[in-house]
């Protein structure tokens, strides 16, 4: 069973539109994967459910599908350079020779949470007392941020790159679920958020995660993101992409800092840039 | 990098070897605790241990209490690799000195995960 043509332009066509990610011809054994299981529920193949789609207008499960097709594989501490990079470099540097009550930070794309409270998790072991730190994390998906706000995860998932500490020590067994505690729970706000609109409050941001998200966009896009970006993190405040991923030759107003074996990028200050 | 996998399951043991030899590692098995206090001993150079709980002989916790005993063991990394998931466990083993914890079933992923954790993962792997 394959995709037709009409079928793949049909959905990168929708999911363009909506979210403007870019699925280029090639990728329809994701649109396959990613909508199998929207299809199931109405007992269709893929392609069937597709041909449906197309036929009448749907605003609702059009939803579904651009949920399905941008909903990204997340782990904890997913890649760990750059919760390093946290712990290490940007918050010494954000903190040295200044008084600052809080830190404004901003997973963007977050999925079901395993960045923004892997963040949370790290600042508690490196923020002075005196500092507190308000997470604020978006994505597009109404879906991946209610599992995101309930805080329970599957064995499999909590297996995915959580520290066994952190698990005892934040965690509760839920029968076959793991559940975060509320007081870490507490710590991140949930809102839904297209990266095409105007950024979201909870702003000016110190530092933004925005990981294996530009490598979807095609190059005016990732700019308009990037210009977007800008206007709410403050001067000097840093930008934390995928390993994959860079401002160089995109945006040049962020200055790229190597950290061990990967890149951040910060914002002129407008005095030493 | 040199690994022990301990486990009564030879296709557990099969299972974790295989996804450590593709990261790089060279590895060497075990059946239970005492085998693997065994190896320890004929062996140099093993950085990590990726141990299941119950085993005969001697169980997972009791080898990972024994290999905290000795100070020449001190730089060897104890990961527990096993189906008991229930919160208490895992506390009892990260007091007894073990480092990590993965509950089965775990995708490969999961595994590679825990490694990068540690910073134990072969360095031509860390993307």
């Amino acid at each position: 069973m394959t995709l037709t043509s009409e079928s793949f332009s049909f959905v990168a066509d929708l999911v363009r539109r909506r979210s403007a990610i870019s699925l280029a011809p090639g990728k329809e054994y994701l649109v396959e994967s990613r909508l199998l299981p929207l299809a199931r529920r109405t007992g269709k193949s893929v392609d069937q459910y597709i041909a449906d789609l197309r036929r009448r207008t749907d605003i609702d499960e059009q939803e579904l599908v651009v949920e399905a097709m941008t909903t990204n594989e997340t782990s904890w501490f997913r890649d760990m350079q750059p919760f390093t990079a946290l712990t290490n470099h940007i918050v010494p540097s954000l903190l040295e020779g200044r008084v600052l009550p809080t830190l404004r930070i901003w997973s963007a794309a977050c999925s079901t949470g395993q960045e923004p409270y892997s963040i949370a998790l790290t600042l508690d072991e490196c923020l002075p007392p005196s500092v507190r730190a308000e997470i604020t994390a978006t994505d597009l998906s109404s879906e991946v941020l209610e599992k995101a706000r309930s805080g329970c995860y599957t064995q499999l998932e909590v297996n995915r790159g959580l520290p066994a500490k952190h698990l005892v020590q934040h965690f509760t067994r839920a029968g076959a679920q793991w559940e975060i505690s509320k007081e870490l729970r507490s710590r991140v706000r949930f809102v839904k958020h297209n990266l095409l609109d105007a950024p979201p409050t909870g702003g000016p941001f110190d530092i933004v995660f925005l990981r294996n998200v530009l490598i979807y966009f095609e190059l005016p896009v990732k700019q308009d993101i990037l210009r977007r970006l800008r206007s709410v993190v403050r001067p000097g405040g840093y930008l934390v992409l995928g390993a994959a991923e860079t401002t160089v030759g995109v945006d040049d107003t962020w200055q790229r800092i190597q950290v061990d074996r990967s890149s951040i990028y910060r914002l002129g200050t407008g005095r030493d840039s | 990098m040199k690994a022990l996998v301990i486990d009564d399951s030879r296709t557990m043991r099969r299972i974790v070897s295989s996804v450590l030899r593709g990261l790089g590692y060279e590895v060497i098995e075990a059946g239970d605790g005492q085998e693997a206090l065994d190896a320890l001993q004929a062996s140099d150079g093993v950085v990590l241990c990726c141990i299941d709980w119950n085993m005969p002989v001697m169980d997972g916790l009791t080898f990972v209490t024994k290999v905290r005993e000795r100070a020449e063991w001190r730089d060897i990394t104890l990961m527990m690799v096993t189906t008991e998931g229930e919160h208490g466990q895992i506390v009892r083993a990260l007091a007894a000195g073990a480092h990590e914890y993965l509950i089965k079933p775990f995708t490969p992923d999961a595994l590679r995960d825990k490694l990068e954790l540690l910073g134990l993962l072969p360095v031509q792997e860390v993307r």
